[in-house]
């Protein structure tokens, strides 16, 4: 039943109804407006059909927030369900482990990857000292030795410029580079929901199940692995859009040469290619997958509200 | 679950753990390296913190991120709390759309709710400047011209802090027993004084994990105060983000050691102390 009480603190959302207008409403109308409007005013859908030029762009953020998200899965699940399986000091102890390296700033931490995959870095380093690089050099003359024999043999055409020669791998600056750097960001984005909604599962579930007659690997695959799929699903959601839109994860370890969404979009705000308008149509775009996450999530899961909350 | 951890779970979790803080490890222990590098050991030295302490511009951001974060945390708790209240109160018509608008700067990806603030700012602050320009002609009054700054960082902030605060809040709200107002005004508390003494120590827990929550954000925040900070002040985060152009900077391993230490120390201090308080209920439940 409504009374006075509740009718007089319903006044206390005004001003920030006001601010969600001003601050939240406002600004998204202001991505949609110039996303369809030409540089001079006048309504357009310019910006959208030059999004063609930049398919590959697109192409390769989906890919490789895509791959990230998959490796993010598979290590992340696991891990998560043999912490439920733990007794209760030690998953304590395994939550904070997991939360802390969160919050260091994620600069920092893509930073560490920089100066350990550097050339000169300490991967590199190590590889040398132990031979790797030494054994690499003369594997690749090997396979390119045989790669010549079979060409004049067979008539083929395989790569025989392998280089012999190499000083350091090269894994700075590659798309795996990028991918590694994303699945060491947001691991622990896919770790927590998926732990959380394990834990919650009711435990006699499980037991019926084998008392059913149903040994272990069937227990999991029709019972804990579909009920934990609400997890899951919100762990690919809170991976897969910082993925897709990052823009300073794929600077700093692909150096500028794969570029993504994230990327494209802050080059039209703050880069060399100013053009608001184009900037805003990819960011409605981003916005249009993030809803369509959403959309998934709350159609299938019903985890959200703690899965923010982590 | 009735099954046990087996030796495979824990290596599993042992490699994982490992993945997670090898980086870490490694920007630590060449944080006190004599050589400017992260990768070969000239000896143990100090150098890179007492450099840390001496650059202006690492020491101003600092500065700058501290501000930011405690303004923007005391701004959002304030306001996030009466707009929980508020929302929580409200007729469900229209509690549901607002509740989805609140969520948007959550879900969204950073980037977008940074590009979309500066978006709003450039035009409102163009229009504005416009319209000073056109006074000082015609009336030769004036007024300040405004431009990104921390102003519009501070705003951001704010913006993206709330959400969290009314989520963290939400849950006690719906805790807590609604007949209680009224029977504090019963008891013969103005509307007023049932408010203050009942409605907010009820859900004090939700407002201080909201507070926390929202300094973390904010001083953890790069994306959004990118996008609206301008060109003239910085956030930390920002200063990093620059620093890291030029590849190896071992003032960065300086600063991620001493980051890492703050919250190593503080996530211990609440451990402890939490474990004590459980440790004394315990005592105390076992004493009756």
């Amino acid at each position: 039943m409504r009374n006075e009480n509740q009718n007089r603190l319903t006044w206390f959302a005004i001003p920030y109804v006001g601010w969600m207008t001003l601050f939240v409403v406002a600004p998204i109308l202001m991505v949609v407006i110039y996303a369809f409007s030409a540089e001079g005013g006048g309504f357009t859908l310019d910006s959208f059909a030059r999004m063609g030029t930049y398919t590959l762009v697109f192409a390769r953020s989906f890919k490789l927030a895509l791959i990230a998200t998959a490796i993010c899965v598979l290590i992340g699940y696991p891990v998560a369900y043999f912490m439920a399986k733990e007794g209760p000091k030690f998953q304590k102890a395994a939550m904070l482990l997991i939360m802390l390296p969160m919050w260091m700033n994620f600069l920092l931490r893509t930073y560490a990857w920089m100066s350990i995959l550097d050339n000169n870095g300490l991967l590199n380093q190590i590889f040398t000292a132990a031979g790797i690089i030494g054994f690499g050099n003369t594997l690749n003359g090997w396979l390119n030795g045989v790669c010549a024999e079979l060409n004049a043999m067979l008539g083929l055409a395989l790569n025989t410029a392998r280089a012999t020669d190499m000083k350091s791998f090269r894994m700075l600056y590659t798309q795996e580079a990028v991918v590694l750097g994303m699945v060491y960001n947001y691991l622990p984005f896919m770790i927590l929901p998926i732990y959380s909604v394990i834990l919650k599962l009711d435990n006699s579930l499980m037991e019926a199940a084998r008392d059913l007659g149903a040994n272990s690997i069937r227990v999991f695959r029709k019972v804990i692995l579909p009920l934990s799929l609400p997890g899951v699903l919100s762990g690919i959601t809170m991976v897969f859009v910082p993925s897709v839109s990052t823009f300073a994860i794929s600077k700093m370890l692909g150096g500028g040469t794969q570029m993504m969404l994230g990327d494209l979009i802050e080059m039209q705000f703050l880069g060399g290619a100013y053009n608001p308008h184009l900037g805003s149509a990819i960011s409605l775009v981003m916005m249009i997958i993030v809803v369509a996450c959403m959309w998934v999530m709350n159609r299938f899961g019903e985890g959200e509200e703690q899965a923010v909350m982590l | 679950m009735r099954r046990g951890p087996t030796w495979f779970s824990r290596l599993f979790m042992i490699l994982v753990f490992g993945f997670l803080y090898a980086p870490i490890f490694v920007l630590i222990v060449f944080s006190f390296n004599a050589a400017n590098s992260n990768a070969v050991w000239k000896g143990f030295s100090l150098q890179w913190y007492v450099q840390l302490f001496h650059d202006r511009i690492i020491m101003q951001s600092l500065s700058t991120t501290l501000l930011v974060s405690v303004l923007a945390t005391a701004f959002a708790t304030a306001a996030g709390t009466f707009a929980a209240i508020g929302l929580y109160n409200m007729k469900r018509r229209w509690r549901e759309p607002l509740t989805t608008v609140n969520n948007i700067p959550m879900m969204n990806a950073d980037i977008v709710t940074g590009v979309s603030l500066c978006l709003f700012f450039v035009a409102a602050f163009g229009g504005w400047n416009a319209f000073v320009a056109w006074l000082e002609q015609t009336y030769r009054l004036t007024a300040p011209r405004l431009y990104l700054g921390f102003g519009t960082l501070l705003i951001a902030h704010i913006c993206f802090n709330i959400p969290y605060v009314i989520l963290s809040i939400m849950p006690k709200l719906r805790q807590m027993d609604k007949n209680l107002i009224d029977a504090a005004q019963d008891l013969g508390c103005t509307w007023m004084q049932a408010f203050w003494k009942v409605v907010i120590p009820e859900i004090k827990p939700g407002i201080v994990s909201g507070m926390l929550i929202a300094f973390t954000m904010s001083v953890d925040d790069f994306v959004i105060s990118y996008f609206t900070a301008g060109s003239a002040t910085s956030t930390l985060a920002m200063t990093i983000y620059g620093m890291t152009k030029k590849r190896i900077s071992p003032k960065i391993n300086a600063i991620s050691t001493l980051m890492f230490g703050t919250v190593l120390i503080l996530l211990l201090i609440v451990n402890i102390r939490e474990a004590r308080q459980e440790k004394n209920v315990k005592a105390r439940a076992a004493g009756k």
